[in-house]
Formats: C-alpha cells, structure tokens, sequence
C-alpha cells in the first residue's frame, strides 16, 4: 500500500513546484504522470515502505499495473496490463537481459535484490519505451545512485524474519561519497524454507537460499563529466517451484556495466550518457529433490546479452527531448537431458533452445512540447532492426523437423509510435494517449523445441515464422486532488493484431511423458485488452491517510474466448497512522470470483478471497545512528487462498508475522 | 672413360629404380582413406582387401570395398567382378542377398558393392564369399570363410509376409543419424530360392519411429520409403533427440496391401518388425 503513498507524494511534491517553476521542471511531472515510479531502495529509517526487506517482486506487485505470475515463492513472473513477460521489457538501468530459463523460472527480477536498486519505472504500452520494441509497457528497475559531494561514509545493516517460512535476511551495504569519487557496496542474504498456506498447510518444494552482491563506483573527470563502473552478482541455490515438476539448483548472474557521462554539453545538448554492459545468466534445473518423476532429466539454460546504449538529453526551445540509440547481442542456449529407466540405454538430449541470437538496434526519440502553462503533449517514436540468427547446425537441424525450409537468419523492422497529451485545470489533471507498436516473437515462442507448460500440461514448440505481433492502444486518466483528497481514475485499451498464442495441433506426438498434447505457437486474427483502475485517497488530520485501488481487467481473442492469466476484479483498502517517530497500517486485499478463464490453458474458475495485514513500527534516532523496527503480521485470518496469476493454482502464504530490523549510521 | 661409365650406369641403375617405383600407384594410400581393413583373400596370382567403414562385417546392410593386387603389389583396376556370399549350416547352405560391383565413383582402384547377412555366424555354421574375376582375359576365382558377427542394434529383418513370401529388409541409412530429418535408405529383396534373392519393386516401407524410454512418443514428418530410381529405397526418419529409438515397420505391397507389420496404437506399442537406432 505504501507504493501508493510514494505515487501520491509525487504528485503533491511536483504540483507544487509546477506553480513556481516555469522552466525545466515540467517534464518531471508529465512523465511521473504517464508511468508509475515505484521506490524500493530507500531502506533508511522513518521510510515508509510497508515492509522494507521484502522481495523485489513484493514491491512491484503494489503498482496497478503489474501482476506477478508466482511459480513459487520466489522469482515471480512480472506482468504489465495484463500481459506475460513476452509482451514487456525489462531492463535494469537502461540494460537488456534475457533469462536463462525455458520454463520462465528466472525473469529479470530474480537476479537482483532490493538493495542494488533505487527504484522501478513502469511505463504502460509504448510511452517511455527507450530500451525497445514492446507491446504491453516497459519496466526499469534503477540501481541505487549514489553521487559526488562532500565527503560522507554512510552505511546501513539490516536484518529480517518471517516466521511462515522461517525466511532469514540480513545485510549491510556501505556507500561513501567525496568530490571526485563515490561508491556503493552492498549484499544481501536470503534463506527460507518450506512455507505453510492458510489452515497449515506446508506447500513442500517451496524454499529458497540466494546471496547478492553488488558495487558502484563513480569517478569524476572534472566539472561536466564522470564515468560509473556498476556490477551485481547475484547467487541463487536450492530452489523450489511447487507449482513446476522440476526445482532449481542454481541460478546466477553477473551484471555488468561502465558508463561515461557528460553533461551541460551546449546550451540546448544537456546530457550525453554513453553506458556498455555485458551480463551472463546460468539457470540449471534440476529434479532431484522430487521423489517421484517419469524420468529424470538435467535441464540447463545459458543467456548472455552484450549491449550499447547512447542517450542524448537536450532541450531546443520549447522542447525538451530525448534522443536514445541502442543495441544488444544475445545467445540463448537451453539443453535437456533425460536419464532412460531401462539399465544401459542412453542418454536422450535435445536442444530446447537451439542456440537463438538476437541482434538488436533500436533509435529512439521521444520529445515533451508545452503548449501553455496547463496543456503539454508528449510524443515518441522508436525503430529497431531485429535479426534472429540460429548459427548451431544442430539446433537449426532439430527446428528444421518442423519447418523444412527455415534459414538461420529471420531479420525483421520493428516501429512504435506514441503521442499523450495532458491538461491540467484548478484541481484536475487529465491525460489522453495513443499508442502503437509490433514486436518479435520471444525466444520460446520462435525457437522453442518441446517446451512443456505444466499449467496446460502441452509440449510447446516455436515458430519462427511468425509476422511480427502489432498492438494500438488508447489510455487516458483523470486526477482530481484538492486539500488532502485525491481520486483518479484511469483506463487503457489495448488492440493487438497477429497475437501470438499456443494452439494445439493434433496429430503431433507429445514428448514429455503424461502431456495432454502439442501446442505450436501460432497468431490469432486479433485480441484486445481493456484495463481500468480507480483510486481514492484521502489524508486527514495531518497523520491519518485511508487508501482505496480498485483494478478491473479483460481480455479476449479471436477464437479463443477469454485470454488466460488476467485478473478479475481486484481491491485494496488500506489506513494508515503516523505519529512522530511511530506508525502503523491496516490493509485489507481481495478478489472477486474468477468467472472468466479459459480451460484450454489449464485454468479453473476460482472463488474470491480478501486478506487482512498490519504492519506497526517504530523509529529511534541517536546521534547518526538511526533504528527502524518493523513489525507486523500478513494474512492475519490465516486464510487459504489462491490467485489467477498462481500456477498451477498453488496456495499462497498463510499467517506470516514478520520483522524487520534497519540500522543506519 | 672410366668414371663417365660408372657414372652413367649408376644414373641407369637409379633411373631403373625409379621407374620401377614409380609402378607403386602413390593414390592407393587415399582410395581407402577413412576405411578400415577387414579381411585379406588370397590365391595364387592375386591378393583382395576387403574394406567397411567400421573394420567388420556384420549383421545387415554393409557396404563393402576392396582392390585387387597382384603378387608385386600392382592393382588390377579394370577386372569384371561378381561375388557370391554363402553360409554352411549344419543341414544346408544358403546365400544372400548382395549387389552387383562397380567402381566407387572417383576411384580407380577400389571396387564396391554391398552384401545383406541375415545372421551372424558362429564356430559350426560360418559364411564364405567367393569373388570370381576377369583381368586381361583370364578368369579367376577366391574363396574365404569370413567373420559376421552381430550388430549391436537391430538393423535387419528377416520374415515371411502374407503373400507367403520371404524377405529381407535391412537398414542401410542413416549410419551416423543426428537430431534432424534424417535421409533414410533400406534395401528389400525377397528370397526366391535359398541361393537366390532379388530386388523387390514398387513396395513402400512404412515407418513409424518411437522412443519406448519416453512414453512411446514418435516425431512428426517422416515420410515412408518408396523405390528410387537405382531400386533402392529412399525416404525421410525425423529424430528429435539422441537417444535409444525403435523405428516400427510396415511392409506394402503394390497394390497398397500390409503384408508384414503392424500400426503402433495405444493397445499395440510396436510392429513386429523393426529397426534400431541408438545415438
């Protein structure tokens, strides 16, 4: 509930400051309109974060926007506006990275913790879209910055405990500052167990162990120019998907960049940020742990993604604009090896990602035009060039069994185009936009070999001759805040041409043993997406603050009846107290009934649920050492309940009570 | 005068030598490049060198090669060769089917042909081969028991179809198959007598390749073998992984008529003809 509180304060900060500032602060507040800003890295006491030391996806689950598919309790899967990872980018600092996983097990979330970042952009459709084609919206997670000044050490420690699942955090992070130099270096640890479901119930396979280690060093040249060395190392072992017949024995990631930039370049050329990065990602799956399986096999998965990204910031009369030129290389490499049961027999391996390259350039150009004091537009506009080149001879050789006449190389020209207007009269704030945009099929959906889904229980295979995906999309919202009031109401509408879908094909002998068939990635004539969320929020008596979110999805397609994995109807209530160093929060969350879904993705009709938390905690200052305890309890009915966006419908956590301890000094 | 003479019949003495040496074909060291050798036969005038890619002769489908050589090294490139494989049994003797023999395409020396054994021989009952030739107008003739031993895998079979007819269907492609649509070739001859087998025509192999270690699963776009144009037949296995595979057959007649084979369903897990491959 707190993420609302960040958006809220935002806006209140820059409609104050849009009265007196007449240049240059504009865009702050368009922008902070047009994408929701989650804070995740501000661990320092008297904060608000509801639970600081929760995971990243915790955090990214409070934005309307996003709904996480969880496989287990870790690694869940980010969904933008009601559409899977496929449809979005995500990106770390501006950084491309692909995951290293067939079955989704390790999107780009998993590999970093709450610690390396300051906070998440989320931008919906193609608005703000520098880091590439996308259809749904792109999600940025910020590494924490740190910058020049006066000589300063700080550091903090920190320390948590969720009695569910017996889940152990700690850390520490140092970060210093002088004129000519800064830096950041932090870890955090993680370890859970099992964690038990409402009414008791243990959901076995579910435990988690992950190390993360991560620095930051800036150097300045002199006035107008510095470079940043980043790097994130992140550790995963022994990890559990109850939803999935396999686990994970390891997961890791280097993260890796420098970045040269330049500012107050020329009078209208403000920034110029040049960053290279190289990161590599190993996913080994690993069924050992499960005692009964048709057959044993070792499944695992290499992606390694080297990229560019040259951004150029300037303002030329009244425009202030952006201008980002980018591109990436990525291998993904995914094998699976299966153990025969009969004695002597040999081993089976194919190649369920054939060894995919992706080479990427993108241009894009984005541009904020005020018009008069209260109506501003937005505008951008992106093209990319995108080759999928299968160079492994067998790979191409495997995927040629199904497409006889398939080349190495697919290269395809991609486009998006947005425009958003905004006006802004006495207490009202209204924005408007439209949209368009295509992307490629993903990896899976263009190259995968015998993919299994274990929620519809299909083998998958790609298909790499797929048109490109297009969407058109309309979004508006409307704000009214006067004294501590605010309500807003916003809605968007996406219409997607050529919507790339599984569908079975009879006739295809399954592989993995006991799969109800084969799907092959095919494109449906058309599907549309229509998403509205309203919030009421009212803060009174200088400490009381009442928060309200209700968000509403649906989706179709041609043929297909209703699209899976979208949410039903969804509130969130939550009232909060702060008083001095002392606070405390009541929130209340639910479902409706989930009526539409679609059986031919595995998914059943699910009764509506609604959960209670509170959170209390407590600051303490001395001298420049400060304590923040954080303490509460989740689920406080111990209810046993399950979501749309649970695979294979698994149970979520019971009662957790929880604490959490930060010391900064 | 002296030395001159020494000095020009030691030249003739080594221009002698070298014109001898150069009788030693040097290409013969390359025609059977990536070949190993697998039997030596031997008569009065000549010596035979028998060839296969794995060094034996085995159950199935082999492809044989070999030079002749006379007794001062000398191959003899131009002879007409047949041959004539038969196993001694205890109570009987029969052959098998083989081809006839041509020159390996851009080879001078090294002949070729292929030879189906229908079993392997042991210590009482073995296999001979007779090769009768014809060089420089004068015919000869050599006959030497041989080692067949037993494939690993099973690459023949050897029934009796419907029409109340023998035959022998051996695997003959692909030797080293890989995760892909493969090219398959499979030789058929029906046994017309027991020295005699003959190419069968216009028959169509239906194959249906399964994994038994994975649930029974097949591949998609195989494509049955039907006869080529050198009578051999030719068609299309889709592997999608390395592993053991059993490739179930089905036998066609002309007229589109099953004589030897079964459909593999959910009640029935394999023909009672097949093939195997192990990758």
């Amino acid at each position: 509930m707190s993420r609302l509180i960040w958006v809220v304060l935002l806006f209140f900060c820059d409609s104050a400051s849009a009265q007196s500032d007449s240049t240059g602060r504009r865009d702050t507040i368009k922008i902070s309109q047009l994408e929701e800003v989650i804070i995740t890295g501000d661990l320092s006491p008297g904060k608000k974060a509801t639970k600081p030391l929760a995971n990243l996806e915790q955090y990214l689950e409070k934005a309307a926007a996003v709904n996480m598919i969880r496989r287990g309790s870790y690694a869940w899967e980010p969904m933008l506006n009601g559409m899977s990872a496929e449809r979005s980018v995500v990106t770390i600092d501006g950084m491309r990275i692909y995951g290293a996983c067939t079955d989704k097990m390790d999107p780009v979330t998993s590999y970093v913790e709450i610690t390396n970042l300051e906070k998440a952009n989320v931008h919906n459709g193609q608005t703000g879209s520098a880091a590439g084609a996308t259809i749904a919206g792109s999600l940025d997670l910020v590494r924490r910055k740190n910058y020049f000044g006066k000589k300063n050490l700080k550091g903090i420690a920190f320390s948590g405990f969720e009695f569910n699942n017996r889940q152990k955090i700690f850390g520490a992070g140092v970060n210093w500052r002088s004129p000519g130099i800064y830096g950041n270096v932090d870890f955090t640890f993680r370890d859970a167990d099992n964690y038990k479901a409402g009414k008791g119930e243990e959901v076995l396979y579910s435990q988690l162990t992950k190390y993360n280690v991560s620095a930051i060093a800036g150097l300045k040249i002199d006035a107008h120019r510095h470079v940043e060395a980043s790097l994130i190392y992140d550790h995963a072992v022994d990890i559990g998907y109850p939803a999935l017949p396999m686990d994970v024995s390891l997961a890791k990631a280097w993260i890796a960049s420098l970045e040269y930039v330049r500012h107050h370049i020329s009078p209208w050329l403000q920034q110029w940020q040049t960053k290279v990065y190289y990161n590599d990602v190993t996913h080994i799956m690993d069924d050992t742990k499960r005692p009964v399986v048709p057959i044993r096999m070792d499944m695992p998965g290499w992606s390694k993604t080297a990229g560019f990204y040259s951004r150029l910031q300037g303002a030329a009369g009244r425009h202030d604009w952006k201008l980002t030129f980018s591109g990436h290389h990525n291998y993904s490499l995914a094998e699976m090896t299966m153990f025969s049961n009969t004695p002597g027999e040999k081993d089976m391996f194919m190649l369920t990602w054939p060894g995919v390259q992706i080479n990427y350039g993108d241009l894009y150009i984005e541009d904020i035009i005020p018009f008069r004091e209260n109506l501003s537009a937005v505008v951008s506009t992106g093209i990319a060039v995108h080759n999928n080149l299968v160079n492994k001879r067998s790979g191409l050789e495997s995927l040629q069994i199904f497409y006889p006449g398939m080349e190495k190389s697919n290269t395809r020209l991609l486009k998006r185009f947005s425009a958003a207007i905004q006006y802004r009269k006495d207490s009202w704030l209204l924005d408007a936009g439209l949209a368009y945009g295509d992307r490629a099929p993903s990896v899976s959906e263009g190259y995968g070999f015998y993919l299994f889904n274990s929620f519809d229980r299909f083998d998958y295979i790609g298909n790499p001759e797929m048109k490109n995906e297009k969407s058109a999309s309309l979004n508006g919202s409307a704000t009214f805040q006067q004294n501590g009031f605010m309500t807003k109401l916003s809605g968007s509408f996406f219409y997607m041409k050529d919507y790339i879908i599984g569908l079975p094909e009879r006739g295809l002998s399954v592989m993995t043993i006991g799969a109800s068939g084969v799907k092959v990635y095919g494109q449906l004539k058309n599907a549309a997406i229509f998403n509205t969320a309203l919030d009421v929020n009212y803060r009174f008596a200088e400490k009381w603050y009442w928060t309200n979110k209700l968000i509403y999805r649906r989706g179709t397609g041609d043929g297909v009846g209703d699209l899976p994995m979208i949410q039903p109807f969804t509130y969130t209530t939550g009232f909060s107290v702060k008083v001095k160093a002392f606070s405390a929060e009541v929130l209340m969350n639910g479902s409706a009934r989930q009526n539409r879904y679609n059986p031919d993705f595995g998914e059943l009709a699910l009764p509506g649920y609604t959960i209670f938390n509170m959170v209390v905690s407590r600051g303490f200052q001395a001298g420049n050492t400060s304590l923040q305890v954080k303490g509460g309890v989740e689920n406080i009915f111990d209810r046993n309940y399950t979501t749309f966006s649970d695979w294979n419908r698994i149970p979520r956590m019971g009662r957790n009570i929880f604490i959490n301890l930060v010391v900064g000094f | 005068m002296k030395p001159f003479k020494i000095l020009s019949s030691g030249l003739l003495v080594i221009l002698f030598f070298l014109a001898c040496s150069k009788e030693k074909d040097p290409v013969q060291a390359d025609e059977t490049e990536g070949l190993q050798l697998v039997a030596t036969f031997h008569n009065d005038d000549h010596k035979i060198d028998l060839y296969t890619k794995n060094g034996k002769f085995q159950t199935g489908y082999n492809d044989i090669f070999f030079q002749i050589k006379d007794k001062q090294d000398r191959f003899i490139n131009d002879a007409q060769v047949e041959w004539a494989p038969v196993m001694h049994m205890s109570a009987m003797s029969h052959s098998c089917p083989s081809s006839t023999i041509s020159k390996k395409e851009g080879t001078r020396s090294l002949y070729t042909g292929f030879i189906v054994f229908q079993m392997a021989g042991n210590d009482m009952e073995y296999w001979e081969l007779t090769i009768n030739y014809t060089a420089g107008g004068t015919a000869y003739s050599v006959k030497q028991k041989i080692q067949v031993t037993a494939a690993p895998k099973r690459v023949v079979e050897s029934f009796m179809g419907a029409d109340e007819k023998r035959y022998i269907l051996a695997l003959a492609a692909p030797a080293e198959p890989g995760v892909a649509v493969n090219d398959m070739k499979a030789v058929l001859y029906r046994m017309e007598s027991m020295m005699l087998f003959t190419p069968v025509d216009g028959y169509t192999i239906k194959i249906d390749p399964r994994m038994p270690g994975m649930g029974n699963h097949s591949s998609p776009n195989n494509v049955d073998l039907t006869q080529g144009a050198d009578k051999l037949y030719y068609g299309k296995l889709s592997l999608t992984m390395t592993g053991y595979w059993k490739i179930n057959l089905q036998l066609a007649n002309e007229s589109g008529d099953i004589i030897k084979g079964e459909s593999v369903t959910d009640d029935n897990e394999s023909s009672s003809i097949y093939f195997e491959l192990e990758f």
